[in-house]
């Protein structure tokens, strides 16, 4: 029977969960600063620990989008769209996601950061880090917006920290430019597939970046009505 | 009727009985559901909740359960078809409290949806359509009971939804939610005082005034109860002014000093659940009980005898025994897995579900409790203030329709006869 008593009634809200897992997704992301921190200094066994560090978290970010996928049926009803808070919940899982590859492959094939361009990939590094977390802060708005019901002026300070992360995601744009053409420099004086290799993670970290602006988007969707 | 003075003690024993089973059956089951939203959104502790229960329950019970209980003894079975077979009716009104209380009780071993008000009703047709005639059952009426079954959550959503607006506007989307609250809430708090003693004033209380002779005027009323309503406001301001702004909560979410002080109004408004439960449940066990006692002390069945309020009294106890006995363990249950519910929508829809059934009460329509708390609380989730609701709730709404309706009518058609068998 579906209804004995009133307490039947209340499904399992959404809203904690989302903030748990982009917490997590976030944390993943974060570890990368001392995670090329590490490997600047040449230190691979903080590095390995660190590296294992972000799967774990990266693990613990599927097991809450698994927990959560599972306990939002179709019979729920919630205050902002269903699909629109799925969308968002998988867009948060790729930050982490990301942040798995970027460490995975560096500690797989050891990769050294060529000296010169260190103190830049470390910049770029912590820019797109710094988006991830502007990210975490608008998320973690999602309980205010939930007790004002996704209305009022809540919603302009959401939209005022939407704005900020679309500025740190153009900053680390342009970090992204800057270590490329330092690459493209040295690219003759480097063996082709480490370049290869660099050019990919390059890339990477600017994926966090924009990983990270879409949830900003994907929440923005979620609050227009 | 010699059937009357042969076994007029026993059958005055047993209408005791099976009403006490059924008040006790409400206290130990429905009681929990009016409670269990200030359990679970952690405006009450459960020990304030039970006592809150307990007083409240009674009062509603005795203050204002007299309309709805002259409804139940003689608003659904045609009193003058009944008026040459008294000894039916007493038999019927036996049964349906009978197959009542069976039924609530086999059903809440199975943990079904049990509604006492529907169980009663169905039962009660039951008996006269079967048993006697169907034409001695007054089908307008019913038709309008169970009408207000699918109006009363239907209001209460909407009044709900209304208020937690008004709680939007005035107090949380504000630049000082926490000054506002301060600011507002005494109001809701007189609104909830106001509204409770005028229709108790008015409608309910009667049944008691008319004992002592008493009889308020229209505008008596509303000084009265605008004076009560004062008095609700003052003590809530004097509650209110004792909560101060916790700077480290808030951090967390902004919110959580203001949910503090609707934490505060949150007591008023479950109050006026259990009074509003009161009023309108005690009827159920009441109800045929009074119809019973009536026949047997006057050996007619007459349409104006008021309801005795001792027997208001006896139903008032056997809910707080109920509760006292085994309702509490329920409540703790139910509380603990309501966690999703905040002040500030609990009261909301506490205030527009204890409104909807008083106002039930003084019209003298038996409604269900709980089924009026489920559209004020999907009233509030409409206005987006609810993380998630469980909509198949509404399907299992329906189900407890189409199940307990025959089912209370069944048993006491069963029970009737076998009464009929043994007395008659």
């Amino acid at each position: 029977m579906p209804f004995a008593n009133l307490s039947n009634l209340f499904g399992r809200s959404p809203i904690k969960p989302m903030q748990e897992h982009m917490a997590v997704a976030v944390k993943a992301a974060t570890e990368l600063v001392s995670f090329f921190d590490a490997i600047t200094r040449n230190d691979w066994e903080t590095a390995s620990n660190i590296q294992q560090g972000i799967v774990r978290y990266e693990n613990d970010a599927d097991e809450i989008k698994k927990q959560l996928r599972l306990h939002l049926p179709k019979s729920l009803f919630l205050p902002v769209p269903r699909g629109d808070i799925l969308e968002l919940l998988t867009t948060q899982d790729r930050i982490a996601n990301r942040a798995k590859d970027i460490a995975g492959i560096i500690m797989g094939r050891k990769m050294a950061i060529p000296t010169s361009m260190q103190t830049q990939m470390l910049d770029f590094v912590r820019s797109s880090v710094a988006a991830a977390e502007q990210a975490l802060i608008a998320i973690n708005e999602l309980d205010e917006l939930l007790e004002t019901g996704f209305s009022g002026r809540e919603l302009t300070v959401v939209e005022k920290m939407i704005q900020e992360l679309d500025e740190l995601e153009e900053k680390a744009d342009k970090l992204e430019i800057g270590v490329r053409t330092s690459l493209f420099s040295l690219e003759a004086q480097l063996p082709p597939v480490d370049v290869m290799f660099l050019y990919n993670i390059i890339d990477w970290i600017g994926d966090l970046a924009d990983r990270a602006h879409n949830v900003g988007g994907r929440l923005q969707l979620l609050l227009a009505h | 009727m010699t059937l009357f003075a042969e076994y007029s003690q026993i059958l005055f024993v047993l209408a005791c009985c099976f009403g006490l089973f059924m008040a006790w059956g409400i206290g130990a089951n429905d009681v929990s559901n009016a409670m269990g939203t200030s359990v679970g959104s952690r405006a009450l502790t459960m020990k304030q909740a039970i006592l809150i229960a307990m007083v409240f329950e009674f009062a509603g019970a005795y203050l204002a359960g007299g309309e709805v209980t002259e409804t139940i003894r003689s608003g659904i079975v045609d009193v003058s078809v009944m008026e040459h077979h008294p000894d039916l009716f007493v038999f019927g009104m036996l049964a349906s409290l009978l197959a009542a209380g069976t039924w609530l009780f086999i059903a809440s071993i199975l943990g079904w949806p049990v509604s006492t008000t529907h169980s009663i009703v169905g039962a009660i047709i039951g008996f006269a359509a079967v048993g006697i005639s169907v034409d001695a059952v007054q089908w307008d009426q019913v038709w309008g009971i169970v009408g207000s079954w699918v109006t009363s959550p239907l209001v209460a959503g909407i009044m709900s939804f209304w208020i937690f607006r008004s709680v939007q506007h005035l107090i949380l989307d504000t630049d000082d939610p926490f000054a506002n609250a301060k600011r507002y809430i005494p109001f809701y708090m007189f609104a909830v005082g106001f509204f409770l003693s005028m229709v108790t004033i008015l409608k309910g209380l009667k049944y008691i005034l008319k004992e002592h002779q008493i009889d308020f005027s229209f505008l008596q009323a509303i000084g009265i109860a605008a004076i009560i309503g004062l008095i609700v406001a003052g003590i809530g301001i004097f509650l209110l002014s004792r909560i101060t702004q916790d700077k480290t909560a808030d951090k967390g979410n902004r919110f959580s000093s203001v949910e503090r002080v609707f934490g505060v109004l949150m007591i008023f408004t479950a109050c006026s659940m259990a009074f509003a439960h009161g009023s309108n449940d005690v009827a159920n066990a009441v109800g045929p009980m009074a119809a019973v006692i009536s026949v047997i002390n006057t050996g007619t069945v007459g349409a104006k005898a008021a309801v005795a309020p001792w027997i208001l009294l006896l139903g008032g106890v056997g809910i707080v025994v109920g509760l006292a006995t085994y309702g509490y363990k329920v409540m703790i249950t139910i509380g603990k897995r309501i966690t999703e519910l905040t002040p500030s929508r609990g009261f909301a829809a506490e205030m527009a579900a204890a409104a909807t059934v008083v106002i039930a009460s003084g019209i003298g329509l038996p409604i269900s409790t709980t089924h009026t708390l489920v559209g004020a609380v999907l009233g509030v989730g409409l206005a987006r203030g609810i993380g998630a609701l469980n909509l198949s709730v509404i399907g299992g709404i329906f189900a407890s329709w189409i199940i307990t309706l025959p089912a209370g009518a069944g048993l006491s058609i069963l029970f009737f006869y076998f009464f009929k068998g043994v007395f008659g």
